[in-house]
């Protein structure tokens, strides 16, 4: 909603300036977005007549004017626009005169003096024309500073208005507003009817009462198409946005933005028969005022004459009964369309009006008539013709029930003292009509407000009136317990920290993403997808990160950084059972070398060991199981599941060579993703007794085939141990010179204490040959020596 | 014996002279040793009167005592110069960088939530959850916005392909979830991913925000004003900043506000909020006589721009690292 501030003052004129008024309206609700000049700032520029027009004598384009400018002699300027003749008026630029980007001065065009200048539209900074002068009405007043002839110090007020305040949808509106907000008075004339001179009436029957409660329309004959708008309501109209088109569409949109009813005329001619407000007919079709020719669908409210739909109600006309440069005879409408019969039309036919946009949050229901009088007398006035009588059908229309407003319950939502004098006081304010008693207000919406229904909307009402800043900002006084603080379970921000200290960046990506994507690095076809994507390469919902790891390393290779480590943590979706998984996974990815580029550390390529330290430490100290798996994202060699008990919780991996090749990276990256939830419990500690006795450490080496899993044999080997054997561990793996092919030597740490007494060299040797043992006879090892 | 004094000088200069463990030890023989200097001298005494014997045998001895002390402090010393010059040798260039892994980051808006999180635990809020695909029940019906809302087209929402799913429009489904499953007092705040159809330097299709809620018996406007004025003043840390609360909509609050905050020039939208809708309340099954509150929702991309200078909001999901890293 934009208008000209002038066009307000003439409803509600507080002693305020602009910006304080626009400040008040901000903080009661109403949100001035924008408030912006008229016009750019100039000065000494005067309504100037063209007396005489004379060719320049050492120039074709240019003429020697004589121009009246009121005051002193006339003025000899040179000009240059084609539409320049004798007598026309316009604006002219006196010396000295301050235009945007220009001052004009006594000059000399090309021998020919030249004292002030003619100006377009758009040398004043205004919209219009820029090719010829901007031609004034003949009765504009010769000598009169421009800006006040044409009103030029005006400011425009641009409102970001919230759906629920569709009474703020025209000027009076505001000004109904700002009147309470500043109490000052309103002046809003009642408008007198138009004496009835013919009897021309069409019949208005409405099938769908509900839908349309109340319907307004009349006829008037012999107006004169040709008239013009006046200046000051195309004035108006422009500083409201909307464009002149011709008279009678100015001033039914005029009226629309003055009351806030959108109104309608139809070419009289274009009528068959009487008026019908009704559903529409299956097959039916209508070509609207937009030139498209819309299938109308059961649900749609129209207008119909006898024989078909004219126009879509409240939304927009017809382009065969719309009214045309020869209309002399016409139909008028104004209707109260109810907000559930428009509400949702507009978004499934893909287009909105400024009278769909009322209608769907609200038209004042007692103003139907008065609009149509409204908009009688202007049409009378500007373009002449009789009006007939008035066709009016209501029915039940919105109820407004009177509603419970608890003084004492208003101080407790608010938090303030607010007395009862006050609440009542605020209330007139609004003009609203109530009845009370001692603790309570029984107060009755206006038929312009439809977003009041309970006592908490007439609280808002008070508060807004009152002033939000006003109310002063508190602490709660509560019951302050402490909050559960779950041991057993790890904090997020704990895994962050792990990745964070291990050079892993944190990355947040769309979790929309290309369905390729989730082809190629998850095998899957049938991702959930989106039915109105922002773009085709953001249309299904993620089920991995890799996909985003993968694209955010290419985006950042881009720019020559050679080692990169990232993860993310974020939901990934799948379907399950007509509903959707929506688990939280923790991906990583890491490109390059293991180590930042640096002195005394020779470099290798990051590989999968590296990244299963990362992963050991997030679940530390959880030991996780390994399962050799393959992965459609990855390498099948170099690749593993994570299994924790007996469910798999993620994957890591090198990318599969196609993928590297595909997605153009120079290197593999490896990559690795966990489920959340896995890495998120854990076990509270409980501790055994630390022996005091002493620590005893055995080596021993053995060689086996190279196809066996040192995950299952230290399983194995860690089940069955005799108690004192406490730590079993890997300590060095060798393949080449000296072992044969196909087999593997292994070196295992054993650490050996008992809790009760020093253990013997025997008691050692025993438990250790219990080991080897079982190595020999499981895994058929070799004890090296 | 003239002789002693100066042979026991001599020994001494001749102790400090030496610059080397090996030398030293020789000069000891020399006098020490079993037919050093001094050594010859006591098995002299012998020739001596017995009655000059014990006082000369003293003297030959205190001065055999001197001499001890004298090699033992210098072998100190040249072992401590033998030790200090191996430590020179040692000596590293202690400017050269560290060794090892590099250091990640937090990207910036998680650092940011983590901030709101912990402010907002310090006053007793705990955090709860939601899921990112939801219903329209729970996106907008129990919220107060029926079918054909008015509302609902100021959220431009991202429908899944069944027709029956959608993508959040904002955090508030999370109060609708909570609330079904606790009953009041309540005090939650709820971080989370959303999403609508817009892009460009001030929308992302995907962003965040943060709901807070708390309902209790006399939780009032004039608390919700104190709580996210406190936040605000916590979390930039400045003295200077300004707030304040102008009447909005929201269908799931009443009254609504739009909170606005300022360093001196010109408001900036940091968030919305408002009392509790009492038919938020019926969807729920939470007797609105009994019980009031509030609910907030932030923007913490938005709070992240302003705290951090980031003038485009796109740049948090391109995932550049050399503007993630500047978090770090």
């Amino acid at each position: 909603m934009k208008f000209s501030e002038n066009w307000l003052r003439t409803f509600v004129n507080p002693p305020l300036a602009s910006a304080e008024l626009a400040e008040l309206l901000t903080m009661s609700g109403v949100e001035v977005e924008a408030l912006e000049p008229a016009a750019p700032a100039f000065d000494k520029v005067v309504v100037g007549q063209v007396m005489s027009v004379k060719k320049h004598a050492d120039a074709d384009r240019l003429n020697l004017c004589e121009v009246n400018v009121g005051a002193g002699p006339a003025l000899s300027i040179v000009c240059g626009a084609p539409n320049v003749k004798a007598g026309m008026k316009a604006p002219c630029a006196l010396e000295g005169a301050r235009l945007p980007g220009l001052t004009i001065k006594k000059t000399r065009v090309r021998g020919a003096e030249s004292s002030g200048m003619l100006c377009s539209a758009r040398e004043l900074g205004l919209p219009g024309e820029s090719s010829g002068l901007l031609a004034l009405p003949e009765d504009a007043p010769i000598g009169t500073d421009i800006r006040q002839y044409l009103e030029l110090d005006d400011k425009i007020f641009t409102l970001k208005l919230t759906p629920n305040r569709a009474d703020c949808l025209s000027v009076a509106g505001v000004a109904r507003e700002a009147a309470a907000i500043t109490a000052t008075s309103l002046k809003i004339e009642h408008v007198t009817p138009s004496p009835v001179e013919i009897n021309d009436c069409l019949q208005v029957k409405v099938d769908e009462p509900e839908a349309c409660p109340r319907y307004c329309g009349r006829v008037v004959r012999g107006v004169n198409p040709a008239a013009a708008t006046p200046s000051w309501m195309v004035r108006r109209l422009e500083r409201s946005g909307v464009r002149s088109l011709s008279v009678i569409v100015d001033i039914t949109n005029y009226v629309m933005l003055e009351l806030g009813q959108p109104l309608h005329a139809f070419d009289l001619a274009n009528i068959k028969g009487d008026i019908t407000v009704r559903y529409a007919r299956k097959g039916e079709e209508l070509l609207l005022l937009n030139d498209k020719k819309l299938p109308l669908m059961p649900g749609l409210l129209v207008i119909a004459d006898d024989a078909k739909p004219l126009a879509l109600a409240g939304i927009m006309g017809g382009r065969e009964s719309a009214v045309s440069a020869q209309t002399r005879d016409m139909f008028l409408e104004s209707a109260f369309f109810s907000p559930e019969a428009i509400a949702g039309k507009p978004r499934i036919l893909g287009f909105a009006t400024d009278s769909s946009q009322r209608f769907e949050r609200g038209v004042d229901f007692a103003m139907t008539r008065d609009a149509l009088e409204r908009t009688t007398q202007l049409i009378l006035q500007i373009c002449g013709g009789k009006a007939g009588p008035v066709a009016e059908a209501c029915h039940a229309l919105p109820k407004r029930d009177p509603i419970q407003l608890r003084v004492a319950r208003a101080q407790r939502v608010l938090g303030i003292k607010l007395g009862k004098e006050q609440v009542g006081s605020l209330l007139r304010r609004l003009q609203f009509s109530f009845a009370e008693d001692h603790e309570a207000f029984y107060v009755t919406p206006h038929s312009y407000r439809f977003d009041l229904a309970i006592e908490e909307d007439l609280i808002e009402e008070l508060a807004r009136i009152h002033g939000y800043e006003a109310i002063p900002a508190t602490l709660p006084k509560a019951v302050q317990n402490m909050l559960p603080d779950s041991e057993i379970r790890r904090d997020v921000a704990a895994l962050r920290g792990i990745l964070v200290a291990r050079d892993y960046q944190e990355i947040i990506s769309y979790s929309f993403v290309d369905a390729q994507w989730e082809q190629d690095f998850s095998g899957n076809t049938d991702p959930v997808r989106l039915k109105n994507p922002l773009a085709g390469h953001l249309s299904v919902m993620r089920s991995s990160l890799a996909g985003s790891l993968i694209d955010c390393l290419r985006f950042n290779l881009s720019h020559k950084l050679p080692r990169i480590r990232l993860f993310e943590i974020g939901r990934c979706f799948a379907a399950a059972n007509g509903n959707y998984a929506q688990p939280e996974k923790l991906g990583g990815l890491a490109y390059g070398d293991s180590l930042p580029e640096q002195w005394g550390v020779p470099a290798r390529p990051v590989d999968f060991f590296d990244i299963k330290s990362d992963i050991e430490a997030l679940f530390w100290p959880v030991s996780p199981r390994f399962v050799k798996a393959e992965h459609t994202a990855l390498h099948h060699g170099k690749s593993s599941q994570i299994w924790l008990g007996d469910k798999s919780v993620g994957w890591l991996g090198e990318l599969h060579p196609r993928w590297q090749q595909k997605y153009q990276l120079p290197h593999a990256p490896l990559l690795f993703e966990v489920e959340l939830e896995a890495l998120t419990a854990r076990a509270l500690p409980q501790t055994v007794e630390v022996s005091k006795f002493p620590l005893v450490r055995r080596d021993i080496a053995v060689i086996v085939d190279a196809s066996l899993s040192v995950q299952a044999i230290l399983e194995d080997l860690r089940t069955k141990k005799p108690p004192q054997v406490i730590e079993i561990a890997l300590f060095d793996l060798y393949q080449g010179k000296g072992v044969d092919s196909g087999k593997k030597s292994l070196a295992f740490r054993l650490l050996l204490q008992d809790t009760q007494k020093t253990m013997t060299d025997a008691e050692v040797e025993a438990a250790i040959a219990q080991l080897v043992q079982i190595l020999q006879q499981q895994y058929q090892a070799k004890l090296r020596t | 014996m003239q002789n002693l004094d100066a042979i026991l000088q001599e020994a001494l200069a001749q102790f400090k002279r030496t610059e080397d463990a090996a030398t030293l030890e020789q000069v000891k023989s020399h006098y020490l040793g079993k037919s050093g200097v001094l050594t010859g001298l006591l098995k002299g005494l012998g020739k001596l009167p017995a009655k000059q014997r014990p006082a000369e045998g003293q003297r030959i001895n205190q001065a055999k005592e001197t001499l001890e002390a004298a090699l033992e402090d210098r072998r100190n010393a040249l072992k401590a110069r033998k030790l200090e010059a191996q430590l020179a040798q040692d000596a590293l260039d202690v400017t050269l960088p560290g060794r090892g892994l590099g250091v990640g980051g937090l990207h910036p808006v998680t650092r940011t939530l983590e901030r709101i999180e912990t402010l907002f635990k310090s006053m007793g809020f705990m955090i709860a959850e939601g899921p990112e695909i939801e219903t329209d029940y729970y996106n907008f019906t129990a919220l107060n916005q029926p079918e054909n809302h008015p509302a609902r087209s100021m959220h431009d929402t991202f429908y899944l392909d069944d027709g029956k799913h959608l993508l959040r429009t904002h955090t508030s489904p999370i109060q609708i979830r909570y609330m079904e499953k606790h009953k009041p007092p309540l005090k939650i705040i709820a971080p989370g991913r959303v999403y609508r159809v817009d892009l460009d330097a001030t929308h992302s299709p995907m962003f965040h925000q943060i709901e807070g809620l708390w309902v209790d018996e006399q939780v009032s406007f004039s608390d919700l004003k104190g709580v996210v004025s406190e936040f605000l003043l916590r979390f930039f840390e400045r003295e200077d900043l300004k707030v304040r609360f102008r009447p909005s909509f929201f269908p799931f609050t009443e009254p609504s506000a739009e909170v606005d905050m300022s360093f001196g020039e010109g408001w900036l939208e940091v968030g919305g909020c408002g009392m509790v809708h009492p038919n938020v309340f019926k969807y729920v099954n939470i007797d609105s006589e009994k019980y009031q509150g509030f609910a907030f929702g932030l923007g913490p991309d938005r709070l992240a721009m302003l705290r951090y200078g980031v003038k485009d909001l796109r740049l948090f999901f391109e995932n550049d690292l050399r503007f993630l890293r500047q978090f770090n």
